[in-house]
This record gives structure tokens, C-alpha cells and sequence, in this order.
């Protein structure tokens, strides 16, 4: 599209602004787990790394990185089973009901958190007997399905079914079609659906509040109960700068499988 | 299993379209209809019910009282009313700042540059929900905040917390949500109907207002399904910056440890505006373009 002068000036001006409305925030919370000032005054009042070194001997972070990554693990595990069967039938079949059960797989993101929260911890304190590691897992991968789903689903619309086809006219059973064909095909797919359910699940703070046990702390439960005590705020704002500059992988990560040759979008 | 049964069993399927669905789908359905809809269904059965005042116990008799309660109370009104308001701004406001940076990625950058673009307008999906919120609370702090240092010398006094800056620290949240729907719905649209519109007379704004924008419209209402819906679910942001005021989720947050049926029936309230959203929403073909 040929756009003047001007239109390309304004265009970028905005881009501009929006890049900096989205980076400002997160450079702000950086820049804070250096500032000497208690209280984080803008600007900073002086240099000092004793923030990190303070969070890094905190025995309650550590702790709640170890329950986090065993939930997001958990989770993700569920959902790359569950979501890439679901786009198998649904992104390759027609059949009564697919619209309804589309629909179905994005509404626990759809729907408010806390709806799919509190209703989840009514069933499981007063029918099964309460709160466990298992009842967050089971919660996270209920709203994890939906982006294995949609990862899994657009690869088989895209690649379309002749390279099975292919296959089962060689010769081929469906299990070494599905070994030797679909599953290098769709393999980048999911991959970048099992990273973003991992990082929804790890993320997670509504669902997780309604459905972890005594004790189960996630690192964001963490985070939010220290979040109001003036004097663990300091280390509060460096797990915030680590958590930052951690979600700096998983771009690096996304950005590989979509230039790697196999993916052309 | 012997390979020769295995063997039945395959060619079975083969022949078999339905049995092929059924056997995709039964793990899936399962999980979603007996545990996510069941325990919906359950919820919403304990809105019709009420507890003992002095006991706290859930009492299962039929009673429509907590939704009488609801519609009578007006602070109840203002509270559902407050929530939709601050969905709509919020929805807006994402589709604002994502429509003119999802145009340049897509369409002015050049083909280098736009992965590069597009990876960074999407980084904050991966940082962390309640990182957000707080790089948002450093932001508005009313003291020591960077937009009271921006605005001062300025005479403009910074809002701190409080609806502008819940409506901000959502905004910021649910951005990326609606920047990746757009971006890939302007990615699509092929050339050369931008070409025939240019060639046949309409100046750049005019293709843009004309044609850009109703073939990316799809795409536009997807996103807003996530940045409504999270928005209106919210309660955690108005906590964190929001001072005083309520929203829906945090009179059912309230309300859950010792009124359950009453917190299920205000819980209601955004599900049925949600369901009523996706269903008005699904002829036009937005689902496709989550």
C-alpha cells in the first residue's frame, strides 16, 4: 500500500508512543531493583545491587519457584495431550456440534477467572474432599487446553491432509503416519503452545488462589501477599525485575521456531 | 494387544469417520464438560440456594432471594455498571493503540524489521500478570511515582490510584491480546485489493477507514473477547492500584468465603454477558481469528 509522507510519519509517531507505553512500565520496575531509595523515588536516588543479593538468599521465593514450575509443568503436560487431540478432530473434521465444542475450549479463558475459580473450588472442597497439589494443575490445565488447541489447529489448517494422504497410499498405518508425517509437522506447533501454556500456568494468580492447597504458594500467591509489606518490597520489586528479564527467554525461544524453516507464517 | 488386534482396531478407524472423531474427542470432552462445565453447573445451582445467617452453612432449598437482592440493591447496579464501563474503555482503548501499531507492522515496516516489531509489541504477554499490575502501582504511586515526576513541572497533578489508573494497568494487561488477532488479520489481507482501492481513487485514510478496517473487523472482535472478558473477571488490579472502589469480582471475591450463593449469583452477572458477547459474536467468524 503506497501511504504519503505524511501518513508514514504519523504511523511511526504512534508506533513509537505505543512501544514506549508498553516498555516504560517494565524499564521503571528494572531500574527500581537498583535504586537505593527504600521507597523507589523517581529518579533514582543511587546505584546498589543489595536488593538482588537479599531476594537471592529469601527461602520463600525459592520455594514458590519450585511449586510454580512443578504446576506449570504439571499443567502444560495435561493440556498438550488434551488440546492437540481436540485440534485433531476439530480442525480436520466436519461434524455436528464442532462450532459448540469450539466454543467450549475457549471459554475457560473466555469467562472471568474467578468464575472458573470459585465454581472449581466449590466441587473440590465440598465433593472431593478439598484443596490439593493436584486440584491447581487440574485448574491451570482446564484454561491451558485452549492455547495448545489453537497452536495445533491452525498448523493442520494450514499443511492441509495431502502429505497423510500421501503416506496412507504408500502404505502406511496411521500410527507410523502420525510417527514419521503429522508429528514432525506439527511439532514447532507444539512446542509454542506447550511454552505459552507454560507460561500461562506459571502466570497465573486467580484460578491458582481458589484452587492451591494450604501451602501450595505459586510465586505470583508469593508475590501478592508480600506485595503490601512496606519492608519486603525491595525484594518483591527484584523478583518483579527477574520475572522481567526471564520473559526475555521464551521471545528469544518463539522467534527461533518462527524463522526455523518448517513454519512459514 | 496383539498387532493383529491392533491391526482390526486401525482399520476399523480407517473405515470408521465417526468412531475416528470420537476417539479424538472423548479425553478432551470429558475433562471440559464433566470438570469445567460440571463444575459451572454446580456453581450457578448454589446461586438458587442461600445459607443459615448464623452458621455460614450452605442451605439447599430453592430460593431466589440472592438475585432479588441483586437487582434491588442499586449499589449493586453501579457496581455491574462501573464493571462494563471500565470493560468498554478498556476494549477501546486496546483496539486504539493496536490498530495504528498493528498497521505498521503489518504494512509500513519492512519485511526485516516487522518479526523484529512484532516479537517486541508482544513481549509483555510473557511478563508476568502481577508484574503488570505492580510496574503500574510503581507508575501511579502518588508520592514517589514516575508520572507525578512527568506531570509536575507540567502543574498537572498525577491521578494515583484509582479508576484512570486500574483503567491503564488493564489496558496494559490485555494490550497484546488484542495487538496479535489485529496484526495477523492486517498480515492477511492480500495486496492487491489495496492496490485496486488505491487505483481506483481512495486516498491512503480513505482505503484504510474503507477497507483495512472492515476486513480486519473479525479480527478486532476477537481480540475484544479477551479484553472485555478479563477486564469485567478483574478484581486483583483494583486492589493493587485501584484505592477504594469495586468491581464485580471483587464483590464475589467478598462474598465467597461465607455467602457462596450469593457470590455465585453475582458471578452470573459477567457470564451471562460473556455468553450473550460470544454468541452474538460467532456468525462473525471472530472465533476463527483467536
Amino acid at each position: 500500500m503506497i501511504l504519503s509522507k505524511n501518513a508514514k510519519i504519523v504511523l511511526t509517531i504512534l508506533m513509537i508512543l505505543g512501544m514506549a507505553f508498553i516498555y516504560l512500565p517494565l524499564f521503571i520496575v528494572v531500574l527500581n531493583s537498583f535504586n537505593s531509595s527504600i521507597s523507589f523515588s523517581f529518579p533514582p536516588e543511587g546505584f546498589t545491587t543489595s536488593w538482588w543479593s537479599k531476594a537471592a538468599q529469601n527461602s520463600g521465593v525459592k520455594q514458590a519457584i519450585i511449586t510454580s514450575i512443578y504446576t506449570a509443568l504439571g499443567a502444560t503436560a495435561i493440556s498438550l495431550i488434551l488440546g492437540t487431540l481436540a485440534a485433531s478432530a476439530i480442525a480436520r473434521y466436519k461434524f455436528f456440534g464442532r462450532d459448540t465444542l469450539s466454543l467450549l475450549i475457549v471459554l475457560p479463558i473466555a469467562l472471568p477467572g474467578i468464575v472458573t475459580g470459585i465454581a472449581l473450588n466449590n466441587v473440590f472442597t465440598n465433593y472431593f474432599g478439598g484443596l490439593t497439589y493436584f486440584t491447581v494443575i487440574i485448574g491451570h490445565a482446564t484454561f491451558c487446553i485452549v492455547v495448545v488447541f489453537n497452536n495445533v489447529a491452525a498448523r493442520y489448517r494450514r499443511m492441509g491432509s495431502s502429505f497423510e494422504e500421501a503416506s496412507m497410499d504408500l502404505g502406511a498405518n496411521r500410527i507410523m503416519t502420525f510417527r514419521l508425517i503429522t508429528f514432525p509437522l506439527i511439532r514447532s506447533a507444539l512446542l509454542a503452545g506447550g511454552m505459552l501454556a507454560f507460561a500461562l500456568s506459571f502466570d497465573e494468580i486467580i484460578v491458582t488462589t481458589f484452587t492451591a492447597g494450604a501451602g501450595q504458594n505459586t510465586l505470583p500467591i508469593w508475590i501478592f501477599q508480600n506485595l503490601f509489606r512496606p519492608n519486603q518490597a525491595p525484594v518483591v520489586n527484584v523478583v518483579a525485575a527477574a520475572l522481567i528479564l526471564l520473559s526475555l527467554i521464551p521471545i528469544y525461544m518463539a522467534q527461533r521456531i518462527i524463522n526455523a524453516p518448517s513454519n512459514n507464517n | 494387544m496383539s498387532t493383529n488386534s491392533l491391526a482390526k482396531v486401525q482399520q476399523y478407524l480407517h473405515k470408521n469417520i465417526k468412531a475416528r472423531i470420537t476417539a479424538l474427542l472423548l479425553l478432551p470432552m470429558t475433562w471440559l464438560v464433566v470438570i469445567y462445565l460440571g463444575s459451572l453447573a454446580a456453581l450457578f445451582i448454589t446461586s438458587i440456594w442461600t445459607v443459615d445467617d448464623f452458621t455460614n452453612k450452605v442451605i439447599r432449598t430453592f430460593t431466589l432471594e440472592n438475585f432479588i437482592e441483586i437487582l434491588s440493591d442499586r449499589a449493586y447496579l453501579n457496581v455491574t455498571i462501573r464493571t462494563l464501563l471500565i470493560a468498554a474503555s478498556v476494549t477501546i482503548l486496546c483496539a486504539l493503540i493496536a490498530i495504528p501499531m498493528s498497521f505498521f507492522m503489518a504494512r509500513v515496516v519492512s519485511p526485516k524489521l516487522r518479526p523484529v516489531l512484532i516479537a517486541l509489541a508482544i513481549t509483555p504477554l510473557w511478563a508476568s500478570y502481577l508484574v503488570k499490575i505492580y510496574a503500574w502501582r510503581t507508575m501511579m504511586s502518588p508520592e514517589t511515582g514516575f508520572l507525578t515526576w512527568l506531570l509536575t513541572p507540567f502543574g498537572i497533578k498525577s491521578p494515583g490510584y484509582g479508576l484512570i489508573s486500574v483503567v491503564l494497568a488493564l489496558t496494559y494487561l490485555w494490550l497484546p491480546y488484542m495487538i496479535i488477532p489485529i496484526y495477523a488479520g492486517m498480515e492477511r489481507l492480500p495486496n492487491s485489493i489495496l492496490d485496486a482501492s488505491s487505483d481506483l481513487g481512495a486516498k491512503p485514510f480513505k482505503t484504510f477507514y474503507k477497507v483495512v478496517l472492515p476486513l480486519t473487523y473479525p479480527a478486532i472482535i476477537a481480540g475484544s473477547i479477551f479484553t472485555f472478558s478479563l477486564s469485567m473477571g478483574d478484581y486483583i488490579a483494583v486492589q493493587i492500584v485501584g484505592g477504594t472502589f469495586q468491581m464485580l469480582g471483587n464483590v464475589v471475591y467478598q462474598n465467597f468465603a461465607l455467602d457462596l450463593p450469593f457470590s455465585a449469583a453475582v458471578a452470573l452477572i459477567p457470564v451471562i454477558v460473556m455468553v450473550l458477547y460470544l454468541t452474538l459474536i460467532r456468525k462473525s467468524g471472530a472465533l476463527e481469528n483467536l
